[in-house]
Order: C-alpha cells, then sequence, then structure tokens
C-alpha cells in the first residue's frame, strides 16, 4: 500500500483579479521506503506540493493521504508529525538566537514525547554531530553541520517520511555529496519515505527512484530513475532539464 | 598571430589580505595567471578567493584590503599603480563585470535603458539621441524582442533571465577587452541559463575579447570555458584545459569531480572529500 497517495490535487492562491491556480490537478502514489522527486524551474509549484503534504498549505482540495489515513487541510498534531521538512537554506531556517539544543528539543515538547534528552544525543550522533554541539549556536556552525541539524530536527519526531526541498542547492559540491550520503544512510537505516523536491537532475537521479517533471503546475512526465541514466525519457522539457544539468550546450547553428 | 596571442590581462604573484582583529585574513595567496582572447573559468568552493581574485583585477576591493603583486599589468595599464581616475576610466570601458544577480546590481530606480546608456554617455560622450540608439541596437543584439518597450521598463518589471540579459548589453555597449563575470547564471533557471550563455558566448567570439568566468559548478564551466582554474583557500591549485578538467590530476580537483552526483557516470555513493593542509601551501 502507498504510504502517500494525491489524487486531484488543486492549490490555489489569492482572490478576484489575484487569483492563480498553482498546482493543477496533480496526482501520484509514493511507495513506503521510495523516494520520489520534483523537479522544475522557480514557480513551477513543486514546493507548494510539498507544502500541501507537510500541512503547511491550507487552501488546496482533492485528497491526500498519508500512511493510509486521508488528511484534511487542517491535521492533528499526530498527524502532522508523520512528516517532517528539511528546507533549502540552512541559514534561514535556523532560530539564530536558539542553541542547536534548544532547537531540537522544541517538537519534543510540541508533541509531548518523552526521554528528550536522550532523544537529542541520539539525533545528533544519527546525523553525525557531536552531542557537544546542543550547546552551539548557528552562527557556530558551517553551512553542512547546519543542515546536519535541519536534518536532526526533521528526524527526532521519528517520521516515516521526510520532505525534502532542495536540501543541498545552498551548499557546496563536497559538502552536497555529505548531506547526500547521509540522507542515503539514514534512509537506508530508518527504512524511511523522501519527497525531494530538486532543480538538479543529477541530484535527482541520485537519490529518487521516480520523479515528477512539473512546469506550470502540472506534471509533465513521470520517469524512473532508470530512464533518466539512459536518457530514455518522453518530454522535450524533461531533456532540456536534463541537458541543462550537463552544462552549457551550445544551440544548433544555423546552416548560412 | 602574435597579437593574438598577447595576453589581455596578466597578473604575477597576487595576494590579497585583509587586516582582522584576530590578524591577517589571506584571501587570496599568490596566484599568477594571464587571460587572452579566450574563455577562462575561475573555479572553487565558497571562501577560495575566486570572487575577490575577480574584484582585486577591477581595483573594486573594499578599502580596508590590501592588493600586493609582482605585477598586473592590463593591455598597456599598470593596474598597481594607476590612479583613481585612471581606473574610473578603465571600468565600466575596458573591463566590464557582469555580477551574480541582476536584482541587486541594477539601480531600481532609473529605466534599464537609461542605465545601459549611461555606460557610452559617460565614457564615449556620445549624446542622448546617439547613445538612445546604441542601446536599441545592444538590447536586440541579446535578443530582446522589443527594445523600445524594454528600454522604459524599470528592474523590478523584468524577469532574471531578461535582467541579466540587460547586464550583458550593458557591460558589452563600450566594448571592453576584457568581461569578468562573477556566478552570472546561478541565479537563473536551467533553460534561460543556455540563453543567457549563448548570448555571451556569442559577443565573446564575435568581439575575439577576453573572459573571465567566475562559477562553482564544474559541469558548466567544463562545458563552456576554454581554461579552467581551480582554486583552494586563496590558492590556484591546478590550471588545465576545460575538455581535459576529467583528466585533473590534483586531488582536490578529483575529489571535487568525484564529489558531484553525475547521470553519466552514476554510483551508489559519492566520495566524500578529505582535505589535506598541503593544499592551502604553497
Amino acid at each position: 500500500m502507498s504510504i502517500i497517495s494525491v489524487n486531484d490535487l488543486v492549490v490555489s492562491f489569492g482572490s478576484g483579479s489575484d487569483f492563480k491556480q498553482v498546482v493543477k490537478n496533480v496526482a501520484f502514489d509514493v511507495e513506503p521506503g521510495e523516494t520520489f522527486g520534483l523537479v522544475g524551474e522557480s514557480g513551477c509549484g513543486k514546493s507548494t506540493v510539498l507544502g500541501a503534504l507537510a500541512g503547511r498549505i491550507k487552501g488546496w482540495s482533492g485528497s491526500i493521504s498519508i500512511d493510509g489515513e486521508a488528511v484534511g487541510p487542517k491535521r492533528s498534531r499526530s498527524q502532522l508529525a508523520k512528516q517532517q521538512m528539511v528546507f533549502q537554506d540552512p541559514f534561514g531556517s535556523l532560530h539564530p538566537r536558539h542553541t542547536i539544543g534548544r532547537t531540537l528539543l522544541e517538537p519534543l515538547e510540541i508533541h509531548g514525547f518523552d526521554q528528550r534528552q536522550e532523544r537529542v544525543e541520539r539525533v545528533l550522533r544519527d546525523v553525525g554531530l557531536p552531542p557537544g554541539f546542543r550547546h552551539r549556536f548557528p552562527h557556530q556552525l558551517s553551512g553542512g553541520q547546519r543542515q546536519r541539524v535541519a536534518i536532526a530536527r526533521a528526524l527526532i519526531l521519528n517520521p516515516g517520511i521526510l520532505l525534502l526541498d532542495e536540501p543541498t542547492s545552498a551548499l557546496d559540491v563536497s559538502i552536497q555529496a555529505e548531506i547526500l550520503n547521509l540522507l542515503k544512510d539514514l534512509r537506508e537505516r530508518d527504512k524511511l519515505t523522501y519527497v525531494l523536491v530538486s532543480h538538479d537532475m543529477a541530484v535527482i537521479a541520485h537519490l529518487c527512484n521516480r520523479v515528477a517533471v512539473m512546469l506550470d503546475g502540472q506534471f509533465v512526465e513521470v520517469a524512473s530513475r532508470e530512464q533518466l541514466l539512459r536518457g530514455s525519457v518522453q518530454h522535450p522539457y524533461t531533456r532540456t532539464l536534463l541537458d541543462g544539468s550537463r552544462g552549457y550546450v551550445p544551440p544548433p547553428k544555423l546552416a548560412s | 598571430m602574435p597579437e593574438q596571442s598577447k595576453p589581455i590581462l596578466s597578473v604575477k604573484n597576487m595576494s590579497v589580505q585583509f587586516p582582522t582583529l584576530s590578524g591577517v585574513v589571506t584571501a587570496v595567496n599568490n596566484v599568477s595567471f594571464d587571460v587572452g582572447r579566450e574563455k577562462v573559468g575561475i573555479i572553487g568552493e565558497s571562501g577560495s578567493g575566486k570572487s575577490t581574485t575577480g574584484r582585486a583585477i577591477m581595483r573594486l576591493q573594499p578599502a580596508t584590503a590590501h592588493v600586493i603583486a609582482d605585477e598586473m599589468r592590463f593591455e598597456d595599464v599598470d593596474l598597481l599603480t594607476a590612479s583613481e581616475s585612471e581606473m574610473r576610466a578603465i571600468r565600466g570601458r575596458r573591463i566590464s563585470m557582469i555580477l551574480q544577480d541582476p536584482k541587486y546590481s541594477l539601480n531600481p530606480v532609473m529605466t534599464v535603458g537609461e542605465q545601459i546608456a549611461e555606460t557610452v554617455i559617460l565614457h564615449e560622450r556620445l549624446g542622448r539621441r546617439a547613445a538612445r540608439e546604441r542601446t536599441l541596437a545592444m538590447l536586440e543584439r541579446v535578443n530582446i524582442r522589443d527594445p523600445q518597450r524594454v528600454f522604459n521598463l524599470y528592474p523590478h518589471e523584468v524577469s532574471g533571465g531578461m535582467g541579466q540579459r540587460i547586464m550583458i548589453s550593458m557591460m558589452l555597449i563600450s566594448s571592453p577587452s576584457l568581461i569578468i563575470a562573477d556566478e552570472p547564471t546561478s541565479a537563473l533557471d536551467v533553460t534561460v541559463r543556455q540563453q543567457v550563455l549563448s548570448i555571451l558566448d556569442d559577443l565573446i567570439r564575435e568581439r575575439n575579447i577576453g573572459l573571465i568566468f567566475i562559477s562553482h559548478d564544474l559541469n558548466l564551466v567544463k562545458s563552456f570555458c576554454d581554461r579552467v582554474i581551480i582554486m583552494y583557500a586563496g590558492r590556484i591549485v591546478e590550471t588545465i584545459e576545460a575538455s581535459k578538467l576529467d583528466q585533473a590530476t590534483h586531488p582536490y580537483t578529483c575529489g571535487l569531480l568525484e564529489a558531484l552526483p553525475s547521470l553519466d557516470r552514476p554510483r551508489d555513493r559519492l566520495e566524500t572529500l578529505k582535505r589535506q593542509a598541503s593544499w592551502a601551501e604553497a
């Protein structure tokens, strides 16, 4: 049974002349343990889909069910704990005046978990940070370490699903490799399901089993990892994105 | 072609130092390189000194910074001894710079047309009408379909891709012989990026000028540039032909290539970089 099932998802913002449909009739299923990618350019609605899954965006219609349970725009606390988000910018997503320990304790307090100190220590170890880091502030950490904290904060509620919104695009290549490896390890160990938003096809192909290519709020194609690697994709837009991640492709010169 | 092979820019043993409360920070450490009529990429991670290098050539470093070099020569100008007014005549006219985000580098309270025209009005003493015509021609050259309309727009009214094409037209309107582009396409989407790069590529070829292309994107530099300089901790660790980047020998360059997820060479795990102190030494 699918752990995430989305049908006829429509998200719109504004009203009257400002009304805009950002996600148009999107449907997909994600199997347990699978990593499902969402790829597209800015404004295509990929992060909005993720926001609707996370319960951050309320103005949607259609149906979303998570772990076999249909959820509405308003969710209970236990429903919210089932999926957790990791954001793009590790500089903006951690409270600058809270220590790492306090940042990690907050979700535990909200959701009424016990053994809080032990959980903080364990999750820091899981993401490869020494326990002493709980006393530090975000500005005392590098970008990669901060992103590890953001992952730790998402993991501390033991969610089955991580929603990753461009988790490595603010990081240097070498740091990106560390975070991608960490995400792979955690996925294997804890049997996690990921939904990954990215604009980088190489990152998508590295981590995902399947990817939905979004253009203007709609899926133009859902391709498997093998299709991406073989280059046997159907839609020309998918091909453009694939070429783009390989670097600069000079346009074909017109014979003159 | 002796004229062709003579470098436009020649930098020898340049260092850029920033005095701080906790001692002197050397952001760029003894770098030497030449740029001819070619596209030279500078690759490095954040903090490697690649942007500082670009700014030091333009003498745009902060007032507190010290630039030391044995030689910094741009065509017939000694950049080390040139006065501020001589530099003002060079910046924008003979060396120009394209920055990452057009949202921040364009003046928000001037129409884009006025901003582009300003360059030739100041540097070439062109009249308003002639400057306007040059601007419209230049906007057309960077594939802007309706130059008349775009001329009167303000920066917030244009998209990112168009903003960057406007930057390019502003930088190329006065026929510079060297362009420094600092992450010119990092803020752009893939499809727009291809378009902007192909315009830049055409103009560089057509005018036979030099380009310094500062970027963190290995694939992009490999496919766009002729030669690549790889920087680590303020030093140049390797210079290599772009097409031979895959055969790089320095462990840092190899490490970067191994750390990059690739569609052509999928791997289950990515190698992480094991940094060595010796890379930061000469």
